[in-house]
């Protein structure tokens, strides 16, 4: 029951007109226009930081990235932010707008399948967006010459491109997830409040959400409480949940990769600080090390989500 | 008359795409409920039939872009739901109000098809060039596309069809919402596809365009295909006859003498001196001479072709005694 040919025929054709949409697109501007500014704002209140703190660091660079100064929050958390932002502007219309534009049957009467349509859509998106972090990061390293003076060293690249990858990825979760919304919306604009919604809610309210329901999952121990400390079982249900927030994945992935003092990702055990210089930090591949499960589960979420959207594609029905 | 039944096991061995038994259905509804046709090579072959009666589901279902539930139809020779890339690569579809991407010009859409069916830069161009030229649409060959009008957005659907040079050319309602200029000259292009040799399929429920141009109709109701064949096949089938005669003529005994002329199934007086007879073939000149023959003094003799029109609604409304149409 094998059907003949490959499922790829089109896709490089699919994937230079939607890159070329994408790009030239004014929504895509725009969105951009608005990473880039933020972005700056936050570079910049990183670097005034920087300059009058000039403290002894081997990672100049990486903090960059990561500090903040009231009442701006740190570039890798406005990225975590606006990235989905990008990523749903993307995606929301990807499949319906071909429903609505009644370009759908026509492009499925040639000789492709419907496979190499999608996968086309969603390579194009993912190119985009990887396009315009891999910009991003460049002007946050040429901005940090410019600016520190200081040559940026080989362990700092190397955990500044992990930064990348794992942007990419996170974006591409939040790309599989508003392509899944539009194959299962036929109005764009019902896919694009819903995925508005679900960001709103992973980003604002689940975070106030999880420490909640966690209470009421493990209620803390009142001899905890006695002493002024978390209850280790209300935590741990708290860290767990929240991890179920792309953002908190991508957060806490950044944090390790971004700060190399960083030695575990929630609860502490008293065997991980053994023989521990507190502060000091850790080699390259301990931090991926830590941040691995993080990775890996961004990059399981833009999977998961993609085949999900392309089960229900390859079902539904091409008439509209 | 062997085609005009649905159980025609045979198909003609110049057949291009032979359906049997095909069947469609979305949980408990037949949408398409085990029909067989087989359409012949160079024909222009009518699906007709209301909104919902499964002629769209069944052009589907002949590019493998649904699934067939049972039955099996075969496009030049291969099945659509194995090898739909086979099929696409040979048949054009012009689908129901057919859309294009707004912001790219004519040109840079059908590029884009173009470069989906692999044609290379150089091939693609010329037959791009040459697909406008026969639309009639090389002067805004680089205007967006959103600026068409219904008509040009057909157009350009059917130039793709020729780009892509295909042996079959299935249109899904191609002149509905059209004007009436746009249409004649919609059909006048599908009059030059047929006679480039490719073979047309085209649905629609607009009777006379589909009388003037198509060889074969199959009239589907229901998900079913009511009845098949020519439209004068289908008039005899149908109306008891293909040509209604009208006679106007003075004199005795006209009546009887008309009904003695062979082929002849009715003669109906419509007043004294006004004759409507049904038959199966074009009676006038034995009208004639049969007038002559009873010495009545002949007025006037018309004859009605017979229409596509009466037939569907004979068929759709299933009265026995249909209004007779006046072409």
């Amino acid at each position: 029951m094998r059907r003949e040919g490959s499922a790829f025929q089109g896709l490089g054709t699919v994937f230079v007109k939607e890159l070329s949409d994408n790009i030239s697109s004014v929504r895509m501007l725009v969105l951009e226009l608005l990473v880039v500014l933020t972005a700056l704002a936050a570079l910049c209140g990183a670097i005034d930081n920087l300059r009058q703190n000039t403290a002894e660091d081997p990672f100049l660079l990486l903090r960059l990235f990561t500090l903040a100064r009231d009442p701006l929050p740190s570039f890798v958390a406005m990225l975590g932010f606006l990235v989905p932002l990008m990523a749903i502007g993307l995606g929301f219309d990807a499949v319906n707008s071909e429903h609505n534009r009644r370009t759908l049957s026509r492009i499925l009467a040639q000789p492709i399948y419907r496979d190499a349509l999608l996968m086309g859509k969603f390579l194009a998106g993912l190119a985009t967006l990887g396009i315009s972090l891999t910009a991003l990061w460049l002007m946050v390293i040429g901005l940090g010459l410019i600016f520190l003076g200081v040559p940026p060293g080989g362990e700092e690249i190397a955990r500044s491109l992990v930064f990348l990858v794992v942007a990419i990825f996170y974006a591409g979760v939040w790309l599989s997830l508003a392509m899944l919304l539009s194959i299962v919306f036929r109005s764009p604009a019902t896919a694009a409040l819903v995925a508005l919604g679900i960001w709103l809610f992973l980003t604002v309210l689940w975070p106030m959400l999880a420490p909640a329901i966690a209470q009421v999952i493990a209620p803390p121990d009142p001899r905890y409480a006695a002493l002024g400390l978390e209850t280790p079982d209300t935590g741990l249900w708290a860290q767990f949940l929240l991890r179920i927030s792309p953002n908190d994945l991508f957060a806490e992935a950044m944090q390790a990769i971004l700060s190399p003092q960083t030695r575990t990702l929630g609860a502490v055990f008293l065997e991980q600080l053994r023989g521990a210089i507190m502060g000091a930090p850790l080699p390259f591949g301990e931090s991926v090390m830590i941040a691995w499960p993080q990775m890996v589960s961004l990059i399981a979420g833009t999977i998961v989500l993609f085949v999900g959207g392309y089960v229900i594609f390859q079902r539904q029905e091409v008439r509209a | 008359m062997s085609d005009q039944h649905n159980d025609n096991p045979i198909p003609p061995p110049d057949a291009v795409i032979t359906a049997q038994g095909l069947t469609k259905t979305y949980g408990k509804a037949h949408a398409v409920d085990a029909i067989s046709f087989a359409i012949r090579k160079g024909e222009v072959f009518g699906l007709l039939g209301p909104n919902g009666a499964g002629k769209t589901t069944t052009i589907l279902m002949m590019l493998g872009l649904t699934e067939i539930s049972s039955g099996q139809v075969s496009v030049l020779g291969f099945n659509p739901a194995r090898a739909p890339l086979q099929v696409k690569r040979r048949v054009g579809y012009l689908p129901d109000s057919v859309g294009f991407y707004d912001n790219l010009s004519a040109v840079e859409n059908l590029a884009y098809t173009a470069k989906l069916m692999g044609l290379s830069y150089n091939e693609r161009t010329e037959r791009i060039a040459e697909a406008l030229a026969r639309v009639r649409l090389v002067e805004v060959a680089h205007k967006r596309v959103a600026t068409f009008s219904r008509g040009m957005r057909q157009r350009l659907g059917l130039a793709e069809i020729i780009v892509k040079r295909a042996e079959i050319a299935i249109l899904d309602e191609p002149t509905s919402g059209l004007d009436p200029q746009a249409t004649i000259e919609f059909l006048e292009l599908i009059a030059e596809l047929k006679r480039g040799g490719t073979t047309v399929l085209l649905s629609s429920h607009l009777l006379d365009q589909v009388q003037r141009i198509c060889d074969r109709v199959a009239l589907f109701k229901a998900g079913r295909i009511e009845m098949m064949g020519s439209v004068a096949e289908l008039a005899v089938q149908v109306l008891g006859a293909g040509f209604v005669v009208e006679v106007e003529a003075e004199g005795a005994g006209i009546a009887r003498k008309l009904s003695t002329i062979p082929g002849v199934t009715k003669v109906e007086t419509l007043s004294a001196d006004r004759y409507r007879m049904t038959a199966e073939r074009d009676v006038r000149p034995d009208a004639a001479s049969a007038v002559v023959a009873v010495n009545g003094a002949l007025k006037r003799l018309s004859v009605d072709e017979p229409s596509l029109e009466a037939i569907y609604a004979r068929t759709f409304q299933g009265k026995r005694e249909g209004v007779r149409h006046a072409a």
